[in-house]
């Protein structure tokens, strides 16, 4: 160290850029946060990442609506029957969640499975009418090789689809958690991220059906 | 081919632009750099005669100075930039002398096709143009992506497989110059160099007569013999045809080019030893 | 059974690869036999491999940082030579081979050298700047680095099994769709970066999280360290742009592996939507590579001039406002794709703007030397350098910004010595002066000044002797990625070019014979005090190296300048002698998580390659296994009792005091 810093001992006053008005000394800052807020933030900015992932599936799909390259178009494929049954299953599946949630904050671990189970049933059932959908389309030659629409459309459902898979794969280890440890510390964070995650499937899902099958089968 | 020596009134407008861009901002980087060394050495550990501020962190009116230097260049440089891609759109017409000549390029791989619609011919890496006449390209690709672009009569401009692109120049002096693909596009890229000869308005219609009287044809089906994964030695031309040959590359009513068939070593060349000049 | 792969994917008709690949297994094999026989192996396991402390992993991410930079330097030096000696010739290499040097050259330097060595220096330094004790998320710190080094280490084998892609460091379709690039380069470049994409989003994730929600009492905002809002804003960038890259990469991949049509010529493809959307990452990117550069020079320019930092407000909005705009300028990467006037314009117009808030910064820089004492150790000869070099680098980026300029330096070698001199200028400076001035704290010694400033000397002329010949070079016209030429006006600036070559690889010489000859003489080198710069934020507060727990009392912050307040204090108060209150610290227990999930990323990255689909299933199967039973553990954290804490302190304590006394000469 130089011996410089001692002549100038008195000009250390904290605040060189006059920023006393904008520092908030007065809130102050109580120092780190604890660990429930920390990890839901941290999902929560994963989600952000992961929705800017899916923004980028929408907007290939925007553009590339119209190249059918003499294929079918949505307005000919679309079963918005189908669509309506996912829809409700999805949607009811939320809510079931938000029940399990619920039956956690209440540590009350047989409505939590029973929950998480129809969670998992009504889920599940989603993605069979979705594979269905897929091979009903592959079948009539309106596979994802078709065209550019149809590699869109396929990839946008299907990352969603996958997401859905993931998630029920998590749920199937968050009901086995919560059988081997309980309600612990731990556990319970990881409860308000599955919940989070799969309310967030539910969001893309309406953007999905909005944009792709009701304005796609318009086109 | 030389930036600095332009043949033609794009490239001679897209030179002053650069060479004014550069000096705006040298009026300000030269300054500053002199700052920059003249600060760091004065302020040396060394110096005693330095005056020692440590307290000063903050000035507000240097920070006004500090955010309007470059503002004001950037306004000055925006407006440059508003007005220059303005006038030098790619596809806005160049006025000339002489009725306007029409080609249409194609990028392959590797090499470039030059039709010439009105005339009736084509020819393969090499242009040539009348001085003085506003040259009208269109272009496209057979294959992947590339950029034609003659450095001495201005800006270049990328080639796509199934879309048109637009391209206007005027090239003002006779003389041979050089052009290239600007855009990598495989093995062969570097070979796509080609020849533009700028000719008397007399000499063309002359040069165009002798080509037209080549033997060899172009159509849809000589075509695919272009369309192979090859460098082209020679600069062939030939007699054009069918008129519509653009159109349908455009249309993809002649496929894309095939790329290349994989050998067993996944690394393997598939030009063979073509690699010696 | 093993899908594509034979006999055949290994190239031993290729002697350069061969050779190559051979000397680095023996170098590998002969690092690991060496430490196998001093008995290293448990110490690395338990101390590195499967450490969760940010120190810890920051250090391995400069460590892969610099690894690879040894690779992508080769490969440059392969480039020039070729260059230089190709006129009316082949050259050295076939152009099968040189594309994949320079697409590997382009590739290795920005995600395998250049975001490691941020990133590591971020994970370093952050949490001891904010006086708190480790990132939000330790162990996902621990697999975001793993999957970092797995996209190296796939990249490392395309050398000897099959190939590299040969499209260039961003692969545009068609020339990177499966008919014109059938051979598994395309997919080696596509899952690697995938895989360490993954691992690049967790440390935007943690690092954004930790900055955010974790720092000391009373470090408000405004208080921070401005590389702590340099790391801010890069992982903000890093959250919102890497989903860009893997979305884009995954519908490649799916037009390869599956027949899609995205970006391919035939099926209604579009490949301008594969550069709109490659590139509304890609310019982002660079950003969060500079970013964290500024913050590194906005820690060494102060400490070096004896003064805080001039305008830190103007710095903060400065810094936000790049982030912002950054996303704002990405059509500036494809003007002549023929978007028209208007659009042009205005995207040229946004460009421009970008350079007003780093301008900004440049000037604070320059105001903060002004009326300070200013030492010329090592990293503040990195901070002129790139001053100086980054300021050039500017200019002729705001000129390419010019639409009509642009239309005739396009894709031409002025355009790569422009992003080079920025590149080379910011972050490449900036990590090797961040190098060398937090190393002492990382190791407890410092490096050996004359090395670095001789490795300083050679890299910065030797980056002037290479990249003005190229500037000059795309003046006359020739453009980039070329494995021969014919014409006879580029080839002097080619040999220049080469010559600098040779200086700027002295220079990384100097670098590795500092680090040899530091360690050698760590002990004269070494820092007793904890802060041998004499410098102002808390990191200095420390012991170097820190306790695993940082700090034994986690600081209560009165100011900017944290640490400098806290030695004002010391000195006016007389040190004094009253004992913090100690307790009992819990720290995350160290986990081989990241390892094992990065061994199965590895397996599944290779088998996705070589279409081993039953490997690929294996891999993920595993993947999934190794996070279950990390969730299945009962104790993830360890107990370091009041008295050890309490005993650690004292003995740092100790240390400082004893060097403060002896700096101390009479008035």
């Amino acid at each position: 160290m130089t011996d410089t810093t001692l002549q100038y001992a008195a000009h250390g006053h904290g605040d060189p850029h006059h920023l006393r008005g904008l520092q908030d000394s007065s809130l102050g800052h109580e120092g780190p946060a604890p660990k429930r807020i920390v990890t839901a933030y941290g999902f929560w900015i994963f989600l952000l990442s992961d929705i800017v992932m899916f923004s980028c599936f929408f907007a290939a799909y925007g553009v590339l609506l119209r190249q059918t390259a003499g294929g079918p178009s949505g307005s000919e494929l679309f079963d918005l029957k189908s669509v309506a049954a996912e829809t409700a299953f999805l949607l009811i599946s939320s809510f079931t969640c938000g029940l399990a949630s619920i039956a956690a904050d209440v540590r009350s671990a047989r409505w939590y499975q029973v929950a998480m189970a129809v969670t998992g049933v009504l889920g599940l059932c989603f993605l069979a009418l979705e594979a269905r959908e897929f091979a009903d389309l592959v079948s009539r030659g309106a596979g994802p090789t078709r065209s550019a629409f149809l590699s869109a459309f396929f990839t946008l459902v299907g990352c969603h689809g996958l997401h859905v898979s993931a998630g029920i794969l998590w749920l199937l280890t968050m009901m086995a958690q919560v059988a081997a440890k309980g309600f612990r510390e731990d556990v319970c964070r990881r409860l308000l991220c599955f919940a989070l995650f799969w309310h967030a499937l539910d969001i893309i899902w309406v953007g999905i059906f909005s944009m792709v099958y009701l304005l796609g089968s318009a086109v | 081919m030389n930036l600095l020596d332009p043949q033609g009134p794009v490239a001679a407008a897209d030179k002053t632009i650069l060479i004014d861009s550069v000096a705006i901002m040298l009026a300000i980087v030269v300054p500053t750099i002199i700052a920059i060394l003249a600060f760091a050495y004065w302020f040396r550990q060394s110096n005693p005669r330095a005056q020692y501020r440590p307290d000063f962190a903050y000035s507000g009116r240097l920070e006004m100075v500090v955010w309007a230097i470059p503002t004001l260049t950037i306004i000055l440089l925006g407006g440059v930039a508003w007005i220059g891609s303005h006038q030098l759109d790619p596809a806005a017409q160049v006025p000339g002398t002489g009725s306007p000549v029409r080609i249409q390029a194609v990028s392959m791989d590797w090499k470039w096709l030059f039709i010439y619609p009105d005339q009736r011919i084509a020819t393969v890496n090499s242009l040539t143009v009348p001085v003085g006449a506003p040259l009208q390209i269109e272009l496209t690709s057979a294959s992947v992506w590339n950029v034609f672009f003659v450095p001495q009569l201005g800006s270049m401009i990328y080639t796509m497989n199934g879309m048109v692109t637009h391209l206007n120049l005027r090239a003002d002096n006779e003389g041979t110059i050089q052009g290239l693909s600007a855009h990598f596009s495989g093995d062969g890229f570097p070979d796509m160099m080609f020849d533009v000869h700028v000719v008397s308005p007399l000499e063309f219609p002359n040069w165009v007569a002798n080509t037209a009287k080549s033997s060899q044809v172009l159509n849809a089906d000589s075509i695919k013999k272009l369309m192979q994964q090859n460098i082209e030695p020679g600069k062939p031309t030939f007699r054009l045809e069918d008129p519509r040959l653009f159109e349908d590359i455009v249309s993809q009513r002649i496929a894309p080019q095939a790329g290349p068939k994989l050998t067993t070593n996944a690394a393997q060349s598939y030009l063979g030893a073509q690699d010696a000049r | 059974m093993l899908g594509k792969l034979d006999w055949s994917a290994i190239p031993i008709h290729e002697p350069i690869p061969l050779v190559a690949a051979g000397a680095v297994l023996v170098i590998v094999l002969a690092v690991l036999i060496w430490a196998g026989a001093k008995g290293y192996f448990p110490y690395i396991w338990h101390e590195w491999i499967t450490s969760v402390d940010h120190k810890r992993i920051g250090v391995m991410y400069v460590l892969l940082a610099m690894v690879m930079l040894l690779r992508g330097g080769i490969d440059a030096i392969m480039m020039r030579t070729q260059l230089a000696i190709a006129y009316h010739s082949p050259g050295i290499f076939p152009p099968e081979h040189y594309d994949q040097i320079f697409s590997a050259h382009g590739t290795i330097m920005i995600f395998f050298v250049g975001m490691p060595f941020v990133i590591g220096l971020m994970n370093l330094v952050v949490p001891l700047q904010l006086g708190v004790r480790d990132v939000a998320f330790p162990t996902l710190n621990s697999v975001g680095f793993w999957l970092t080094a797995t996209g190296a280490l796939l990249i490392n084998i395309s050398l000897v099994i099959g190939e590299f892609a040969r499209t260039g460091w961003l692969a545009f379709p068609p020339l990177s769709e499966l008919s014109y690039s059938p051979g598994v380069g395309v997919d080696y470049y596509a899952w690697s970066l995938e895989i360490s994409g993954v691992g690049t989003l967790v440390a935007g994730i943690n690092l954004v999280t930790t900055v955010l929600k974790l720092r000391t009492r009373g470090m408000t905002y405004l208080r921070m360290p401005m590389f702590c809002w340099t790391t801010l804003a890069s992982n903000l960038l890093i959250i919102a742009a890497f989903p860009i890259l893997t979305a884009t990469l995954a519908m490649l991949l799916l037009d390869r592996y599956l027949g899609f049509h995205f970006f391919t010529n035939e099926g209604g493809g579009n490949s301008m939507m594969f550069m709109n959307l490659i590139w509304a990452w890609g310019h982002p990117e660079v950003y969060i590579l500079a970013l964290p550069a500024f913050g590194i020079f906005s820690e060494v320019v102060p400490t070096f001039s004896g003064k805080p930092l001039f305008g830190y407000r103007s710095m903060v909005l400065a810094t936000m406002a790049i982030c912002v705009i950054s996303f704002m300028v990405w059509l500036h990467h494809f003007f002549t794709m023929g978007a028209g006037p208007d659009v042009n314009a205005v995207f040229g117009i946004a460009s421009m703007i970008i350079a007003v808030p780093t301008g900004v910064k440049i000037y604070n820089w320059l105001f903060t030397m002004y009326g300070g004492r200013v030492r010329f150790e090592t990293p503040m000869m990195w901070a002129v350098g790139f001053m100086v070099t980054f300021i050039i680098g500017g200019l002729t980026g705001v000129l390419v910004a010019v639409p009509p300029a642009d239309f005739l330096l396009h894709n031409s070698l002025f355009l790569v010595a422009h992003f080079h001199n920025v590149i080379i200028g910011a972050v490449l400076f900036g990590a090797f002066a961040g190098y060398t001035y937090w190393f002492p704290k990382a190791f407890g010694f410092r490096l050996h000044d004359g090395w670095g400033k001789a490795s300083f000397w050679f890299t910065f002329v030797g980056f002037y002797v290479t990249f003005i010949p190229l500037y000059a070079a795309g003046m006359l016209g020739m453009t980039r990625r070329m494995q021969h030429y014919d014409v006879a006006e580029w080839r002097p600036w080619m040999i220049a070019a080469g010559v600098g070559t040779i200086l700027m690889t002295i220079g990384v010489i100097c670098q590795i014979l500092q680090l040899a000859v530091s360690i050698r003489q760590r002990e004269e080198l070494r820092d007793t005090t904890g802060d041998p710069w004499d410098a102002r934020s808390l990191e200095w507060a420390t012991a170097s190296p820190p306790p695993v727990f940082n700090f034994a009392v986690m600081p209560n912050v009165a100011g900017e300048d944290a640490y400098w307040l806290i030695k004002e204090k010391a000195k006016r108060d007389t040190l004094e002698t009253r004992e913090p209150d100690y307790r009992d610290i819990e720290m995350p227990r160290n986990s081989p998580t990241g390892f094992v999930c990065a061994f199965f990323a590895s397996v599944t990255g290779f088998s996705l390659i070589w279409h081993i689909w039953w490997l690929v299933g294996l891999g993920l199967a595993g993947a999934f296994a190794t996070f279950v039973v990390f969730a299945w553990r009962d104790h993830d954290e360890y107990v370091i009792p009041a008295q050890e804490v309490a005993r650690i302190d004292r003995v740092n304590i100790a240390e400082r005091r004893a060097a403060m006394n002896m700096a101390e000469t009479p008035a």
